[in-house]
């Protein structure tokens, strides 16, 4: 064993003496309802190209404004 | 049409399959990075919204399971980056009691060194930290955590040699020398 090897196999020895592996309780509870929850609560998001995408309808909007008028006629 | 694909066309009766199937294996994972069960339920549930929330990313000619663990795993790094450093050595560290000193010549001494290693353990920077708590106090093979971490294996190396070389460094500031 070289020197490098007794440094790593000394820290892992010490830090698992102090923190050893997770050895805790399984999940004692169905986490169903909460990710139902969660799923519901989810707000309405908006992404970085659909940001863009309204930025720049405002823009096109505000210099041509007659647009609008167009637009809403075709809706 | 199998679960896998269905969960991908956003079928949420495929969606709660898969969650029963893989919620114990998730939570498992999560609770081995962040060492407190209350946290790793709450990470476990942030999971699987986003793992609904990037379903259509999701190919279903591929496994499930790795999937959601590297999901998992970015939730948990989140978490750990997002709390301060004493909040979590406060959280994680409990006390040394006589039980868990070494039998050294003087179990005292022993102790701090012990907690000064598990100091400098939470000092160190997120994506080393969880590298090497997977590799060195989980002991989880190097290729798996390459998997979670979504890196590559030399890149899993390279974290852990870098956290084991910080520590030795707390170390040396301390007067000890491996």
């Amino acid at each position: 064993m070289n020197h490098d090897d007794r440094e790593l196999e000394f820290i892992r020895k010490q830090l698992r003496s102090r923190l050893p592996p997770w050895n805790g309780p399984e999940l004692q509870v169905d986490l169903w309802p909460r990710v139902l929850r969660r799923l519901e609560e989810s707000p309405v998001t908006f992404g970085w190209f659909e940001s863009i995408l309204a930025g720049l309808a405002a823009v096109t909007f505000a210099i041509f404004p007659e647009l609008l008028t167009a637009m809403l006629y075709h809706l | 049409m199998d679960t896998l694909e269905q969960f991908g066309a956003g079928d949420q009766d495929a969606f709660e399959a898969l969650f029963r199937q893989y919620q114990s294996e998730v939570y498992r994972w999560i609770v081995r990075l962040v060492r407190n069960p209350g946290v790793a339920e709450e990470l476990t549930v942030e999971t699987f919204w986003r793992i609904y929330r990037h379903r259509n990313r999701f190919d279903a000619r591929r496994p499930f399971g790795p999937w959601a663990r590297r999901i998992a795993t970015r939730v948990a790094v989140d978490y750990l980056k997002s709390i301060d450093h004493r909040e979590s050595t406060g959280q994680l560290l409990e006390p040394v009691t006589p039980a868990t000193r070494c039998s050294g010549p003087d179990p005292v001494v022993q102790g701090e060194v012990r907690d000064q290693i598990a100091r400098a353990f939470f000092s160190l920077p997120v994506r080393l930290r969880v590298a090497a708590n997977l590799a060195l106090i989980e002991e989880c093979p190097y290729q798996e955590i390459a998997d979670a971490l979504d890196i590559s294996l030399s890149a899993v190396k390279m974290r852990v040699g870098r956290a084991v070389a910080l520590l030795r460094t707390s170390l040396e500031r301390m007067g000890m020398r491996p």
